[in-house]
C-alpha cells in the first residue's frame, strides 16, 4: 500500500482517496466548508488548503489525490495565513454579524444596526452556535469590523411556507446545489452555469418551486445560517438543545431522524449523518411534520359519549365500562362478536399488546390492520 | 422487501410499478435517482407520468388494472426468445410448465390490446430486463388495491423467478410499506390468522407454545375476521363491539357513505387515537393515547429493519402509552400481564415467541436497527431473503394468472376511470400532517388531476371546482390540469374530508385478501354552472 506523511506521521492509504479522506481516517482534522460527503468536491471555498512539500501552491485537500511520498503539512503558517484570508473574506461577504453580536449593544454602528433592521436579523442568527464559519472565525481569531461586511444587496426569499433563504448570510460553498442535485436529485436548485456575464446581479443558489419538494436537505447541508426553516427559528440556540434519535412516523422507509429538543420540546428535526437506511437524508413530513404533537386539538382525558355528547371521564370510569361492555357481549354472543383494528403507524409493542388482548383475553382472533392497504 | 434500501444506490436495473416512489416514498426515491444518474436503468410501469418517470428509459403507460396483461406479455417474449433464467425457474421453482401454459396466452399483440402499451415496447421491456441481472422490482399499492390485488403480486414474483433475480443483492421484490409500522404490526400478529412471528393461529403446536407463554388455555382456534368483514359485521349484529386503535376507518376506508353507515350501526366502539377524527363521531368511549414521540418502542420498516422510537417528551394531560391501556384492560378481566414497558414487552415477551426476531434486542439497536430474520444474539441480520434459491418452501413456486379486469370500467354514464393514492405533503387523513404547521399551506384542499385532453374537451380549466360522481357518491373538489395524468383518468387522494376520493371509490375486494379496489372505479366530471 502506498505511503504519504501527514503533519511527519507516515500514513498508508488506497489509491484514489484524496488528500482529506486519508487525513479523515486517521483522525487529523482539516476544515471544510463547501466539501458534502458522498459528493464530488468542487474545491469551492478552499479552506481545506494544505502545504504539500516540492509543490508552490497550496493544493484544496478535498479535491486533490493522495500521492506516493507526499509531504503534506495541514497546519503551517502558510496554510494558517491562506485560511485566515479565505475566512476574513467569508465573513465580510455577507451579513455575518455574530461576533459583532458579543459586543455591548451600545458600541454598535450604523452597519450592524442596519443588519439588524433586516428581516429574520433582529436577534441572534439561526445558526449561532452551530455554524462552520463561526467556528472557523473563532479558532482562526478573525474579526471582521462591522462596516466592512456587505451585508446590503442580497435577495431574501421568505415567500414558502417552511424554508427561508437569506442570502445575505450564503457564502456560495455549493453544498445545498449538491444537496438538492445530486443527493436529493430534485434539481431545484439550479447550479451557477454559464458565463459570468448570465449573472450580472451575482449567482445566488436560488430554488426552482416547480421542482422543489421542500425536503429541507439545502438546510441540514447550509454551513452557516442562510438556509432556515421557521419552526426552529428563534426557538433554541444549538448548544441548548438536546439530541435523540429517533424513527420516523410517516412511510415504510423508517429514516433515522434525530430530534432536537427543548425542555421537552422537539424544535427541528435533522436527518442521522450514516444511519440506516436514510443516510442523513429526509423528506418534507419527516423533517418538517412533528409539531401534530404539540396541537392544543389533542385528546387529554378519556371519553364517554352520553345523549350524544362526549364528557370527559377518569381512566377508572372508561375503562370499567369497556370491560363491562366487552364482558356482557361476549357472555351475549361469545367472543367473536368483539373485533379489533391495530394501528399500522403505532410502535410494535403497541400491536403485540392488542393482539394479545384479542387472543389471550377475549379470545378471539378477530384482530386486524390496514395491512393490505 | 426481500431486499434492502441500501441496494438501491447500487442496483442496475429497476422495475418499478404501481408505485409514486418520489411522492409515498420520497427517501428510498433519492437512492434510486442516484442509480439511475449513476448509470443503472430504470423501466417504470404506471398509468401516470409521475415525476419518477422523467429519470426512466422505458415507461410503461399501462389502462389502469391491466397489470397482469402487460406482465404476462412481458414474460411471453422471454420464454419465447429463450430470455429467461432456464437453471432458476426449472431447478429453484416449481410450476413452470403451469406458467408457461398460462403466459402463452398473451402475446404480445394480446398484451398491447389489453394494457394499451404497445407491443414493441413490451418486447424492448422484456429484452432490457433480460440484458441486465439482477434487476430490482419494486411495486407499492398500485398492485396491491385491486380486485386481482393478490394475482398481481403472484405476477410480479412470476417475473422475477423467470428472470432468477430472487436471492440475490440488487435484486428482488420489493414491496414499499405504506405505514411506517405496516410491517411491524403483521410481524407482532395483528392479523386475523397468525401469532407474532407468522406462527398460524390453527397450528396446535403455534398455540400451545403462546398458551404457555401467556399462561392462558384454550387460545381460539380458527382464523378471525378481516376489517371489511369486521366492518360487515357491525351491521348484521355479528361483530357487536369494535375497537378502533389508531385508525380513521371513517375516511380511509372505500365508500364512505356505505362506512359512515357501517360505524353508526355498531352497537358499542372504542375508539384509542391522537385526536378526534370523523371516526371517533361514531365512538361511544374514546380513549388518549401517547403519540410516537411520547413512546420508547420499535418500528419495522419496509425492509424488515426493527429500529428504535424513543420518547422526547410526556403525552399531555392523561394520555396513557397504548400499550398501558391495553393492559390495563386485560387486568379488568383478571389477567395480570408482567411486562411495563416497551423494551420489556420486546425483550421478554416479542423476541423471545417469534423466531426471526429472537436476536433483536434493544440492547442491540441503540444506533442502527437490525433486519429480521435475526434468529440468535450473535446474527447481524438479515439484507435480502431467499439467498442463493434457497425459499422459506423450499422451491420457489410460479402462481400464474389470468388477466381480470377491475370490477367496475368506464361505460358511457361513468366514462372515466378513478384511481386514488398518497400526495407528498399529507399523510393519510391529515389527522397529524393537518396539524402541522406549513404542511396545510403546501397542500390546503383536495384536489382532483385530469388530463389537458379532457380539461379541453370538457372546458375546465385549470383551479376550476369540478363535481366528481361515481355510483356511490359525489364530490366538489378543485381540477388540477396536468400532463401527469393521461386523458379519460381522473387521479384523486383522501387526505381531506372535502373531496375526499373515497366518496367514491368501489369497495369491491380481492377475494383473498380482501383488499379494496382502491386503484379503479369509474367516474364522471360535471362542470358545476
Amino acid at each position: 500500500m502506498p505511503i504519504l506523511s501527514i503533519n511527519h506521521n507516515s500514513l498508508e492509504f488506497q489509491p484514489g482517496m484524496t488528500i482529506l479522506e486519508v487525513a479523515r481516517k486517521n483522525n487529523i482534522h482539516i476544515p471544510t466548508l463547501c466539501h458534502l460527503a458522498g459528493c464530488t468536491p468542487t474545491g469551492q471555498c478552499r479552506i481545506c488548503v494544505v502545504e504539500v512539500g516540492g509543490t508552490d501552491e497550496l493544493l484544496p485537500a478535498c479535491e486533490t489525490p493522495a500521492g506516493e511520498g507526499m509531504k503534506i503539512m495541514t497546519h503551517s503558517p502558510g496554510v494558517h495565513e491562506a485560511r485566515k484570508t479565505i475566512i476574513e473574506m467569508l465573513v465580510a461577504s455577507g451579513a455575518h454579524n455574530c461576533l459583532v453580536m458579543q459586543s455591548p449593544a451600545d458600541s454598535w454602528n450604523s452597519d450592524q444596526k442596519g443588519i439588524m433592521e433586516q428581516p429574520w436579523h433582529g436577534g441572534l442568527c439561526p445558526a449561532y452556535g452551530d455554524c462552520r464559519l463561526q467556528d472557523l472565525a473563532v479558532e482562526y481569531d478573525v474579526h471582521v469590523k462591522e462596516d466592512h461586511l456587505a451585508w446590503e444587496g442580497h435577495p431574501l426569499d421568505d415567500a414558502t411556507p417552511i424554508i427561508v433563504r437569506d442570502f445575505s448570510r450564503c457564502i456560495l460553498c455549493g453544498r445545498c446545489v449538491q444537496a438538492c442535485n445530486d443527493v436529493q436529485v430534485n434539481l431545484a436548485i439550479t447550479p451557477p452555469w454559464g458565463r459570468r456575464a448570465d449573472h450580472p446581479e451575482g449567482w445566488y443558489p436560488a430554488a426552482d418551486y416547480e421542482a422543489c419538494t421542500h425536503c429541507g436537505e439545502c438546510v441540514q447541508a447550509c454551513p452557516v445560517g442562510a438556509l432556515f426553516d421557521r419552526k426552529s427559528f428563534g426557538k433554541a440556540l444549538a448548544n441548548e438543545m438536546d439530541h435523540i434519535r429517533t424513527t420516523c412516523p410517516y412511510c415504510g422507509v423508517g429514516c433515522q431522524l434525530l430530534l432536537h429538543v427543548k425542555d421537552g420540546k422537539i424544535l427541528k428535526v435533522t436527518g442521522v449523518e450514516d444511519g440506516s437506511p436514510n443516510k442523513g437524508r429526509l423528506c418534507v413530513k419527516g423533517r418538517f411534520g412533528f409539531d401534530f404533537i404539540y396541537s392544543e386539538e389533542r385528546l387529554t382525558s378519556p371519553l364517554i359519549k352520553e345523549n350524544g355528547e362526549f364528557r370527559k371521564a377518569s381512566w377508572d370510569e372508561a375503562l370499567d365500562l369497556v370491560a363491562q361492555k366487552f364482558t356482557t357481549i361476549i357472555q351475549e354472543s361469545g367472543p367473536d362478536a368483539l373485533a379489533g383494528v391495530s394501528c399500522a403507524r403505532s410502535i410494535n409493542e403497541d400491536s403485540y399488546q392488542m393482539q394479545k388482548l384479542f387472543r389471550a383475553v377475549f379470545k378471539t382472533n378477530n384482530i386486524d390492520h390496514c395491512a393490505r392497504t | 422487501m426481500t431486499n434492502s434500501f441500501s441496494e438501491f444506490a447500487k442496483a442496475k436495473l429497476f422495475l418499478v410499478i404501481g408505485s409514486n416512489m418520489t411522492e409515498a416514498h420520497p427517501v428510498a426515491a433519492t437512492f434510486l435517482k442516484n442509480a439511475v444518474q449513476n448509470g443503472a436503468r430504470l423501466i417504470v410501469v404506471d398509468p401516470r407520468k409521475h415525476r419518477l418517470t422523467d429519470f426512466a428509459d422505458i415507461h410503461l403507460q399501462l389502462k389502469v388494472g391491466c397489470d397482469i396483461a402487460l406482465l404476462n406479455g412481458i414474460m411471453h417474449v422471454l420464454i419465447k426468445e429463450d430470455l429467461y433464467d432456464k437453471d432458476f425457474a426449472l431447478n429453484k421453482c416449481t410450476g413452470f410448465e403451469a406458467l408457461e401454459k398460462t403466459v402463452a396466452e398473451y402475446p404480445p399483440q394480446r398484451a398491447a390490446e389489453i394494457s394499451g402499451v404497445d407491443e414493441d415496447t413490451i418486447i424492448r421491456t422484456a429484452r432490457l430486463l433480460a440484458s441486465i441481472k439482477p434487476a430490482m422490482a419494486c411495486y407499492t399499492l398500485g398492485i396491491t388495491e385491486h380486485t386481482c390485488g393478490k394475482n398481481n403480486v403472484m405476477t410480479v414474483a412470476n417475473l422475477q423467478m423467470l428472470l432468477g433475480n430472487l436471492g440475490m443483492e440488487l435484486g428482488g421484490v420489493n414491496p414499499l410499506r405504506g405505514q411506517n409500522n405496516v410491517q411491524g404490526a403483521c410481524d407482532m400478529g395483528a392479523l386475523p390468522n397468525v401469532f407474532p412471528g407468522y406462527q398460524r393461529v390453527d397450528d396446535p403446536a403455534a398455540r400451545k407454545k403462546f398458551e404457555s407463554a401467556w399462561q392462558v388455555t384454550d387460545l381460539p382456534d380458527k382464523p378471525g375476521l378481516m376489517i371489511p368483514e369486521m366492518m360487515h359485521g357491525l351491521t348484521n349484529g355479528k361483530v357487536r363491539g369494535f375497537y378502533i386503535f389508531g385508525e380513521n376507518l371513517a375516511n380511509t376506508e372505500p365508500d364512505m357513505n356505505k362506512v359512515a353507515e357501517e360505524l353508526s350501526s355498531a352497537e358499542f366502539i372504542v375508539c384509542q387515537d391522537l385526536f378526534l377524527t370523523e371516526t371517533t363521531r361514531f365512538a361511544h368511549v374514546v380513549l388518549p393515547a401517547a403519540a410516537w414521540s411520547e413512546n420508547n418502542g420499535t418500528f419495522t420498516n419496509s425492509e424488515r429493519r426493527v429500529s428504535r422510537v424513543r420518547t422526547a417528551s410526556p403525552p399531555p394531560g392523561q394520555a396513557k402509552p397504548n400499550w398501558w391501556i391495553f393492559k390495563e384492560i386485560a387486568k379488568r378481566f383478571g389477567h395480570d400481564w408482567p411486562s411495563s414497558s416497551g423494551k420489556e414487552l420486546w425483550d421478554n415477551e416479542i423476541s423471545i415467541l417469534a423466531p426471526a426476531l429472537g436476536g433483536i434486542k434493544y440492547g442491540r439497536i441503540e444506533q442502527d436497527g437490525l433486519q429480521w430474520p435475526c434468529p440468535t444474539p450473535d446474527h447481524p441480520g438479515t439484507a435480502f431473503l431467499h439467498k442463493d434459491g434457497n425459499f422459506t418452501h423450499g422451491k420457489g413456486v410460479f402462481m400464474p394468472a389470468d388477466w381480470t379486469p377491475p370490477a367496475e370500467v368506464p361505460d358511457a354514464q361513468y366514462p372515466f376511470v378513478l384511481s386514488t393514492g398518497r400526495r407528498l405533503y399529507h399523510y393519510h387523513t391529515r389527522t397529524q400532517t393537518g396539524r402541522c404547521d406549513g404542511l396545510n399551506d403546501l397542500l390546503g384542499e383536495e384536489r382532483a388531476d385530469i388530463s389537458q385532453t379532457d380539461a379541453a374537451q370538457l372546458g375546465i380549466t385549470q383551479g376550476e371546482r369540478i363535481r366528481v360522481k361515481s355510483r356511490r357518491g359525489e364530490v366538489c373538489v378543485t381540477t388540477h390540469v396536468t400532463p401527469e395524468v393521461p386523458p379519460g383518468m381522473v387521479w384523486m387522494a383522501f387526505h381531506f374530508t372535502e373531496g375526499n376520493a373515497n366518496w367514491l371509490t368501489h369497495a369491491a375486494l380481492d377475494p383473498f385478501t380482501l383488499t379494496a379496489e382502491y386503484k379503479a372505479c369509474a367516474v364522471q366530471l360535471e362542470k358545476i354552472t
